[in-house]
């Protein structure tokens, strides 16, 4: 309702010039009064804050002492391997579970004292499947639009134009069953937006879809970003997924944020390239580098010796000669950029196993979608 | 007026669900088809009802029946929903436990309604006389049958996990209740003479008791001497139906 709010008044000012004006004061005047929050500066920065937010089950740490700030119109990613806590996160900030201490605030309004109104603000996309299958796609929307308090006069509308945002307008009224997997998952995200939210959380968003989908689902993410004036919370294990999408970067580990910037500045803590070396004997060739060479970020992944370095270009040619000079035959040595898994690795000494992602077939999928 | 289209839109589903899955539809004529034509011929013989053939007094039992089961039966939409991850998109919404609640009992109940009329349908085929009144007022009736037993099966299958334990639990419920109720012989009155005194005073206890009472008060008019005044039974399928409704508000309440 905010939002639509904020929506009507860019589109007056231009109709209407300085009379325009006039209008988006009192209109925003309007807005900061229904918001119920005495402190509008903080709110208008943040559209999350968590304090101290904490979740335990049967004193399990799922969520721990958790501090983040999610500004507005952002994409905030929260990146880290399963069971790292970042579902568990957003089920509490869209009010599904409740902190067993701490508190946040989304849009607001705090996430156990005002759980309706946090509700009206957000749009999720659950990750697993939410949709009924039985029913066509425009009716599972509008479905979701009288849950919403979508006015009726304006549902018809709002629904044609998300449907052809997600590019599902052809497919309408078919029944949902008959909608492949990223079809599905693209009316979940344009449905999310229906009641036009001040915040949409997408949890694991190309979860078990196959590459070409995913990636077409992230064109659609950065679009709603463009088209909606939308601040965005999505979780992912997917390091290319958190990279191409997020304006910041939360790095989650067992419940806590153990790294939060941009991408690139994230990539920048690591001071180097990564080297990528096969041989015969890996232990000996790190114990050579790190003896003649000093260089001691060296770790074994997958039958391959990875080592961090400065100016890895000119760094080299100095491996390879210590390579024949002590006979050990190099098989491939690889440069590259650092990536967000070396940064998470840095940071845990553990990688994000890109293979560790649920994948959804079967009968076994549909027990795991359970929710208790 | 939010929770009210929230209410609509989840009664809509219900009936929607319901009317496209056409075998659901189609084997609602099965069972009842089996009780009135095997069961009701082979019973016919023991029992001479006064004024009436045993068919005619077996049908308003059938009706009862077939809204017990069907209403029970509904619960697994609930399963349902949580399999198939729909259930997280209503119980995020912004609207109460109460309207949805009952938007999703409302919308089931309809259903099992519709599945009684269809029994009303077969049982006209079969030769049973259906005076037009008699079916008008039966169906509000079967409303109230309806209300309380959905509630039961949607609160049940709240606290299930699965299909399976839903489907066993099920069972447990529904022979007793039917069993109990007076739908296949008479609780009272001459013809009851046989049936130990435990079975009658067990059966005050049975919601389908007053249903299938009230039901044949109304099918078989002034031959058929009731359990309990009409008024009595409506008032105790009310009353049910209130208690099962805010049990299973809480039950949805409680449900993350």
């Amino acid at each position: 309702m905010y939002f639509g709010f904020r929506m009507l008044t860019a589109e007056m000012i231009g109709f209407c010039g300085k009379s325009g004006n006039i209008l988006k004061s009192t209109l925003r005047l309007k807005f900061l009064k229904q918001r119920g929050t005495d402190d509008y500066s903080m709110t208008n920065a943040f559209v999350i804050e968590t304090k101290q937010l904490t979740k335990s089950f049967n004193g399990l740490m799922a969520v721990d002492k958790l501090d983040i700030t999610v500004e507005s119109g952002e994409i905030f990613g929260l990146l880290g391997p399963n069971g790292a806590g970042k579902t568990t996160t957003i089920s509490m900030l869209c009010t599904i579970l409740k902190p067993t201490s701490g508190t946040a605030k989304v849009n607001g309004f705090d996430i156990v004292k005002e759980a309706r109104q946090v509700r009206k603000s957000i749009g999720i996309v659950f990750q697993d499947p939410s949709i009924d299958d039985r029913l066509t796609g425009r009716e599972n929307l509008n479905m979701h639009a009288n849950l919403y308090g979508v006015p009726p006069g304006e549902q018809k509308d709002r629904i044609d134009r998300i449907l052809k945002l997600v590019e599902l307008d052809d497919r309408a009224d078919d029944l949902m069953r008959t909608y492949s997997g990223g079809m599905r998952r693209r009316l979940e995200l344009g449905r999310g937006l229906i009641h036009y939210p001040k915040v949409l959380f997408l949890d694991e968003p190309t979860l078990g879809l196959d590459p070409q989908t995913r990636d077409h689902i992230w064109t659609y993410i950065k679009e709603l970003k463009k088209t909606h004036d939308i601040t965005i919370v999505l979780t992912t294990h997917y390091m290319d997924e958190a990279d191409r999408l997020s304006d910041r970067i939360g790095i989650m580990d067992r419940g806590k944020i153990i790294a939060l910037d941009t991408p690139p500045k994230l990539k920048e803590t690591l001071e180097g390239d990564v080297m990528i070396i096969k041989a015969k004997n890996l232990d000996a060739m790190a114990a050579l580098v790190s003896e003649k060479m000093g260089l001691t970020k060296t770790r074994m992944i997958d039958g391959t010796l990875e080592i961090t370095v400065h100016q890895g270009k000119t760094v080299m040619p100095r491996i390879m000669e210590l390579a024949t000079e002590n006979k050990i035959f190099i098989d491939s040595i690889l440069l590259r950029e650092p990536n967000l898994e070396d940064v998470f690795l840095h940071y845990t000494g553990r990688i994000i196993r890109a293979d560790s992602g649920r994948e959804l077939h079967g009968f076994s999928a549909i027990q795991r979608r359970k929710i208790r | 007026m939010t929770e009210l289209r929230g209410f609509y839109t989840l009664w809509l589903r219900e009936v929607k669900r319901y009317f496209r899955d056409r075998t659901r539809v189609v084997s609602s004529f099965v069972q009842p088809l089996l009780w009135l034509v095997i069961f009701g011929a082979g019973f016919g013989m023991r029992f001479a009802i006064p004024g009436g053939n045993y068919m005619q007094y077996l049908f308003p039992g059938i009706i009862g029946q077939t809204l017990l089961f069907t209403s029970m039966f509904m619960g697994i939409s609930v399963i349902w929903d949580r399999d198939f991850g729909f259930l997280k998109e209503i119980l995020v919404a912004p609207i109460s436990r109460f309207s949805l609640f009952l938007g999703k009992m409302i919308g089931d109940s309809t259903d099992a309604v519709i599945q009684g009329v269809i029994v009303f349908a077969l049982g006209m085929l079969l030769g049973i006389s259906v005076d037009p009144l008699a079916f008008l007022i039966s169906l509000p009736i079967m409303l109230l049958i309806t209300f309380g037993l959905v509630s039961i099966g949607l609160t049940i299958a709240s606290f299930m996990g699965s299909l399976e334990s839903f489907g066993a639990i099920q069972t447990f419920i529904n022979l007793p209740i039917f069993f109990l109720s007076g739908a296949l012989f008479p609780l009272s009155g001459p013809l009851a003479e046989n049936v130990p005194a435990w079975l009658p005073t067990v059966s005050t206890f049975d919601p389908l008791t007053y249903g299938v009472d009230a039901l044949r008060s109304v099918l078989l008019g002034g031959t058929y001497v009731s359990l309990q005044p009409f008024w009595v039974n409506i008032a105790v399928l009310c009353g049910f139906d209130a208690l099962m409704i805010a049990i299973g508000t809480w039950a949805f309440a409680r449900m993350k």
